[in-house]
């Protein structure tokens, strides 16, 4: 006779429970995101200290998603919003919790000035080459020739411009004591340890700490799981290079 | 004493924004997010001369939408919190007011209103009543204070913090560019001393003990999946605010008992109105006037009675309607004459008031 092992799912501490299942479509990376982020919490025992701020757009569907305080507030706007907690109350650890449309486009600006001004904050943006809660639009980090719900036939370029390099402009513009990576979330124990990385400099008073995550849409995308991986782990790491892009006076992550 | 800046009472000449800023300190307030506009801009130049003196902060941000978010999570934090701007700014600063309307959020915003509309001129006007009041998507569920003069700002912006964390809805000190800029004499003083409590303020995130094993944690929201949802959330937040309304609205009236022509107008025009009642007076024409001190919520009732009474009404703003527009379902029903002076961005004297008047009579 054999016994059956029934495996629990092995969730961080810092997850709500009772708001699981989460709301994401199945296969989303804003999960697996959201599990490294978790697990970095759990590991920095920073759970009761951590406000989480998450923006429009599919993040928002995380605004019960840790045992953490938290705020969901508008497109774009979740870096001032966590900006001004920071600002008011500096021992409290900010998080905010972003897409690429909500950092790269309507948020743009905020983003860019919230590292030039080395806000001792910590911004998390998930890279889904689109926007996921309104349906598949191009975003800034749509890949070239990708086909979107307002790219029909193929992102072109010369008239929308090259992807946004998030991280490689926000490394550009912070000064040394930022943190600045791209992980993904086929890789969750780098994104995790990046995550920790990012954490660790909001704590020790550093400066601004941007982790930029491949992240998948399978709804959008359209694509079954195995293609959906392909996409994240062939074409997106062509533009998308996945690396630590400034790291203070600290081991660099391949 | 580094947290009493102002000590006692002290009579002062000073600007509009001065102030302000000196309000803002007497109240306690903890930080100012801002972004340069005229006229509003020397409030933040005096607070922050005066804030790291007295442990307070300041951060410039790089637009009115971050300035206003930034506020609003200033004030989740538990932070008397407060930004002031003008214009172009106070209408990209409606989403995060539209925000904090939503959320019951207590932030404090100090309009020094300008010319419209887009940028139009930097000096004079008001033309942001109809924004301030009712900009955003939302109802309108804001505390707004016309203020009439240096007295006023300073008195109003001290109350402001309080009504702001009191009921927990955004409030709005509405001055103007003549406010703002031109210096008058008023009385400065420690709020305490006028027998004044600032309301306690707390945080709504950050807060003590941790989430999930000692509390619950707080988990704002301010997105709604269903139609129904929302409609008992904004249901549920006119209801509150209706319910406070009557404690919070606030009008004065100049000579209003006999008066057979109202002026009804608000902020610096009161002060040509007051001007204009005494010489209508001298000259045997009974005149008074009904101002509104607070334009949301709206002083619906004891408008309605002086009017009644009156023979003839005159609305007079420095806008094409906009305060008209505010106040006219007060009165709707009534068949008192009306007639108005609206100039947008111009500023109106006394000897306007007192021909048209005559004129009407
Ligand atoms: C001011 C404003 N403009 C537009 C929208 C509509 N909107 C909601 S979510 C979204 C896009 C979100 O995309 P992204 O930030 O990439 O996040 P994702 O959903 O892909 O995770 C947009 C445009 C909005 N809510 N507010
Ligand atoms: S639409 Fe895309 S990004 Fe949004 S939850 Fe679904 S899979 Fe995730």
């Amino acid at each position: 006779m054999t016994t059956a092992t029934v495996l629990e799912p092995k969730m961080p501490k810092s997850w709500r429970q009772e708001t699981k299942p989460h709301k994401f479509c199945p296969g989303c990376g804003h999960g697996d995101i959201l599990k490294a982020l978790g697990t970095a919490i759990d590991e920095l025992g920073i759970q009761d200290r951590v406000v989480f701020g998450c923006d429009i757009g599919c993040s928002l569907l995380s605004w019960d998603f840790f045992n953490c305080d938290a705020i969901q507030t508008h497109h774009g706007r979740t870096t001032p919003v966590m900006t001004g907690i920071k600002r008011a109350r500096p021992e409290l650890i900010c998080i905010a919790y972003m897409g690429d449309g909500g950092g790269y486009a309507i948020g743009a600006q905020h983003l860019v000035n919230a590292a030039s001004r080395n806000e001792k904050l910590t911004v998390i943006l998930a890279n889904n080459a689109q926007y996921g809660m309104t349906g598949g639009q191009m975003a800034p980090t749509s890949l070239p020739g990708m086909k979107t719900e307002t790219s029909p036939y193929g992102r072109d370029v010369d008239a929308t411009g090259n992807p946004t390099l998030g991280p490689e402009m926000v490394a550009a513009i912070t000064p040394a004591s930022a943190y600045v990576a791209r992980g993904t979330m086929a890789n969750i124990p780098q994104l995790t340890r990046m995550m920790k990385k990012a954490l660790q400099n909001q704590i020790d008073g550093n400066g601004f700490s941007f982790v930029e995550a491949l992240s998948a849409c399978p709804t959008n995308w359209r694509m079954n799981a195995a293609k959906t991986w392909e996409f994240v782990e062939k074409e997106m790491t062509k533009y998308f290079k996945v690396g630590e892009l400034k790291v203070p006076a600290a081991k660099q992550e391949g | 004493m580094a947290n009493k800046p102002i000590q006692g009472e002290k009579r002062m000449f000073m600007t509009g924004n001065e102030v302000c800023a000196y309000a803002a300190l007497a109240a306690g307030a903890d930080i100012m997010y801002g972004y340069p506009i005229t006229p509003q801009n020397e409030i933040m130049h005096y607070w922050t001369r005066l804030a790291p003196k007295y442990n307070r902060s300041f951060l410039q941000t790089e637009d009115e939408i971050s300035a206003g978010f930034t506020t609003c999570g200033g004030v989740l934090s538990g932070k008397r919190a407060f930004t002031a701007t003008a214009g172009p700014g106070n209408t990209l600063m409606q989403e995060p007011m539209s925000m904090a309307e939503m959320m019951r959020i207590p932030a404090v915003f100090i309009i020094q209103q300008r010319g419209g509309p887009s940028t139009a001129t930097v000096i004079y006007s008001q033309q942001e009543v109809t924004m301030t009041c009712y900009g955003a998507n939302g109802e309108g569920l804001r505390i707004v204070y016309s203020t009439a003069n240096h007295q006023e700002l300073y008195d109003y912006t001290i109350k402001a913090f309080n009504t702001a964390w009191k009921y927990r809805f955004p409030t709005f000190v509405l001055g103007d560019g003549y406010q703002a800029k031109m210096r008058e004499s008023l009385t400065i003083y420690d709020p305490e001393l006028q027998g004044i409590q600032m309301v306690d303020t707390y945080p709504l995130v950050g807060l003590p003990g941790k989430a999930g094993a000692d509390r619950d944690p707080a988990h704002l929201r301010n997105t709604y999946n269903t139609e129904e949802e929302l409609y008992e959330v904004v249901k549920d937040l006119v209801t509150t605010y209706e319910k406070f309304a009557p404690e919070i609205v606030e009008h004065t009236t100049k000579e209003c008992d006999d008066a057979e022509v109202v002026i009804l107008c608000h902020g610096i025009v009161s002060r040509a109105a007051v001007e204009a009642i005494g010489e209508l007076r001298a000259a045997g024409i009974k005149a008074g006037m009904f101002r509104p001190i607070t334009l949301r919520p709206f002083p619906t009732a004891p408008l309605r009675n002086v009017v009644q009474k009156a023979k003839k009404l005159l609305i007079v703003e420095s806008a094409e309607g906009q305060f008209a527009r505010l106040a006219l379902p007060s009165l709707y029903g009534l068949t008192t004459p009306m007639e108005t002076i609206f100039k947008p961005g111009q500023g109106i004297t006394s000897d306007e008031i007192v021909k048209k008047i005559k004129d009407m009579a």
